[in-house]
């Protein structure tokens, strides 16, 4: 394989041109044209799957970030939904509504449960730090089940919406489609800002060769500590946007089989390109959609098919469109 | 003090049926170095086999001797069939490939047994508790739990320590390369282990069916809390396993049994009710995190056994 950052570089500027930027136009067009389409032929069902595809896409693109790239593969990234929910529907039923409180803490509550989680599992490598991210997970998922007063197995209903007085009012499912819309294509942006930083070399590098990092100087514990904390606070971001989508937190947002969706979505997507993430969630939802409309076991086709993306798609979607290759 | 004893035994019955499901882990593991999250779906199926087979036959031990052949049979011919080729890829393909099984038998049993749940009934002679101790009365049917599965492990422990495949897994273990250049037929060893730890998944989910109720889904979080024996005992490791399925099953029951009452001596009824609750179901993830910040790679780690 080439050099990593060569690689990611060529990813997103070498190809204006070809198969895979047009998909990436393709699908970001259809993305903003969602609601248009929802209100000429007055299906909401679209607004509703599309949102989740959006805000989905913002979580994958987070665990990306950390597993793509940094190579820390996370199975309980799901907490972080979870949390940024929970702070929402928490703060909401504390008579706290203001969107500028509950969304600041949704993000805050979440990197700090990354802080706290990283610098415990980053000791570990391999499965044992997939085993422990999945620990922590449970963990948190328990703890949101032992919450009698917020509704403990069953869940949370929230009835209002984050207000954000005189800004935006997120009740209209239009604005609060193209926030969303908004707030991926910004996080989008921002990891690419990452990679391609010197912090974002050295994570890299501590990707491809952990100890040769550390003999030249770098304290690499450090700088993916710090990367796994970034992580964790835009998923729970991701998080306080779907506590705002479906109106309701439960434990359930948080069972490690949503991990595993998240997992799913970053790698069928493609886990060395900038849209991967969003190609993935955006593919896995639809099917999903799909094959539920065409026949009562979806399970059926999807389970083998994400056996087949495992076995016989190096590099995702992505790779089919022939971008980076898995190495 | 009677209640602390049958606490202790439910916890070590607990320990017995994660032992099954982990021996068979741990062995997939160490050995093929495959992260398989398809384990708990065999756990399903010898659940739900155990119970069809039994109402066919009208016998319980028919039912669970048939069930665990067809279980054994399932495993290798998953083996053969999506498995194989996964060996050699990076831990994320396996994760999103046996994901992907996972999905697919939850479909499949929901295609074939349908949605809703089933019932094994255990014969009569085991639906009754007998005095252990003077005013201590315990399940039957949780005695030969016990006592199968620990006569399991043992036969386990002979295969892989006194037999000639037992030397071959044990050799698979530590240095692949070299048993396949030494001239053994590799892809059929694999087959004959992926067969064998699905069997005692399958084992350790007809023990459990008659306890529980056989469902759709019933593997997936017990197949978590196998994971984390596996991650504390030190992954390719039996005996690891072994220690820390009694270990997890223990903290586990005994958490859940003792962490509400101790609770209640400082809060209220309601509150150490629920945070009792959350608290055990958390103990044995908190060991396991403690267990790996002190020890990255568990208790056995294999390099060392």
């Amino acid at each position: 394989m080439n050099s990593p950052v060569e690689s990611w570089r060529r990813s997103w500027l070498g190809s204006w041109f070809g198969p895979r930027a047009a998909i990436n136009a393709v699908v970001l067009v259809i993305l903003a044209l969602v609601p248009v389409y929802a209100k000429l032929t007055g299906d909401p069902f679209a607004m509703t799957l599309f949102t989740r595809v959006v805000i989905l896409a913002m979580a994958a693109l987070s665990l990306n970030l950390i597993m793509g790239f940094g190579g820390m593969v996370s199975f309980g990234h799901a907490a972080y939904l979870g949390i940024g929910g929970y702070a929402v529907g928490i703060l909401a039923k504390e008579g706290l509504g203001s969107g500028f409180v509950q969304w600041p803490v949704a993000v805050a509550a979440s990197a700090l449960y990354a802080l706290v989680v990283g610098a415990l599992s980053l000791r570990t490598r391999g499965v044992y730090f997939i085993m422990i991210t999945l620990a922590f997970a449970q963990m948190i998922y328990y703890v949101a089940i032992g919450l009698d007063r917020y509704g403990g197995d069953d869940g949370l209903t929230i009835y209002r919406s984050s207000q954000f007085d005189g800004l935006i009012d997120l009740s209209n499912r239009t604005s609060f489609y193209y926030l969303c819309f908004a707030l991926l294509l910004a996080s989008i942006y921002l990891v690419w800002r990452i990679v391609n930083s010197r912090f974002g070399l050295v994570i890299q590098g501590a990707r491809s060769n952990e100890r040769r990092m550390l003999a030249i100087g770098f304290p690499t514990f450090r700088y993916k500590l710090a990367c796994f904390v970034i992580a964790g606070a835009l998923c729970g971001l991701a998080g306080a946007l779907l506590a705002n989508h479906t109106n309701f937190i439960s434990p359930a947002m948080m069972h490690w089989t949503r991990s595993g969706d998240l997992i799913v979505m970053a790698v069928l997507g493609g886990m060395h390109a900038m849209f991967g993430p969003l190609i993935g969630a955006l593919t896995f939802l639809l099917l999903e959609e799909g094959l539920s409309r065409v026949t009562d076991y979806p399970n059926l086709i999807l389970g083998p098919l994400l056996l087949m993306v495992a076995l016989y798609a190096h590099g995702g979607i992505d790779g089919l469109l022939g971008g980076a290759r898995r190495g | 003090m009677l209640y602390l004893i049958e606490q202790l035994l439910n916890g070590i019955q607990l320990g017995m049926l994660l032992f099954l499901l982990a021996a068979g882990l741990t062995l997939i593991f160490g050995i093929m170095d495959l992260v398989n999250l398809a384990h708990g779906s065999l756990y399903m199926i010898g659940a739900y086999f155990a119970a069809t087979f039994a109402e066919w036959t009208g016998s319980f031990v028919l039912g669970a001797i048939f069930a665990l052949v067809a279980t054994l049979v399932v495993g290798m011919v998953l083996e053969v069939v999506a498995i194989r080729p996964l060996y050699g890829r990076t831990h994320l393909d396996h994760v999103l490939g046996t994901f992907g099984l996972l999905l697919f038998f939850n479909e499949l049993v929901r295609l074939i047994w349908g949605p809703a749940g089933m019932t094994l009934s255990l014969p009569s002679q085991m639906l009754n508790a007998v005095q252990i101790l003077p005013g201590l009365y315990y399940p039957v049917y949780r005695l030969v739990i016990i006592a199968v599965t620990l006569a399991v492990a043992l036969l386990l422990y002979l295969l892989v320590m006194r037999t000639r495949l037992g030397m071959l897994i044990r050799a698979g273990a530590s240095n692949r390369e070299m048993v396949g250049a030494l001239g053994v037929n590799i892809k059929l060893l694999y087959t004959l282990v992926f067969g064998l730890g699905a069997a005692l998944a399958g084992f350790a989910g007809l023990m459990q069916a008659p306890i529980l109720t056989v469902q759709i889904g019933m593997g997936e979080n017990i197949l978590i809390v196998a994971f984390v024996v596996v991650t504390i005992g030190g992954i390719g490791s039996i005996r690891g396993a072994f220690v820390a399925a009694v270990l997890v099953g223990l903290v586990d029951t005994v958490g859940r049994a003792f962490l509400p009452d101790l609770l209640h001596a400082y809060l209220s009824e309601s509150a150490s009710a629920s945070l009792g609750r959350s608290l055990s179901s958390m103990m044995i993830y908190l060991v396991m995190a403690l267990v790996l910040i002190v020890r990255p790679e568990g208790l056995f780690p294999a390099a060392s056994k």
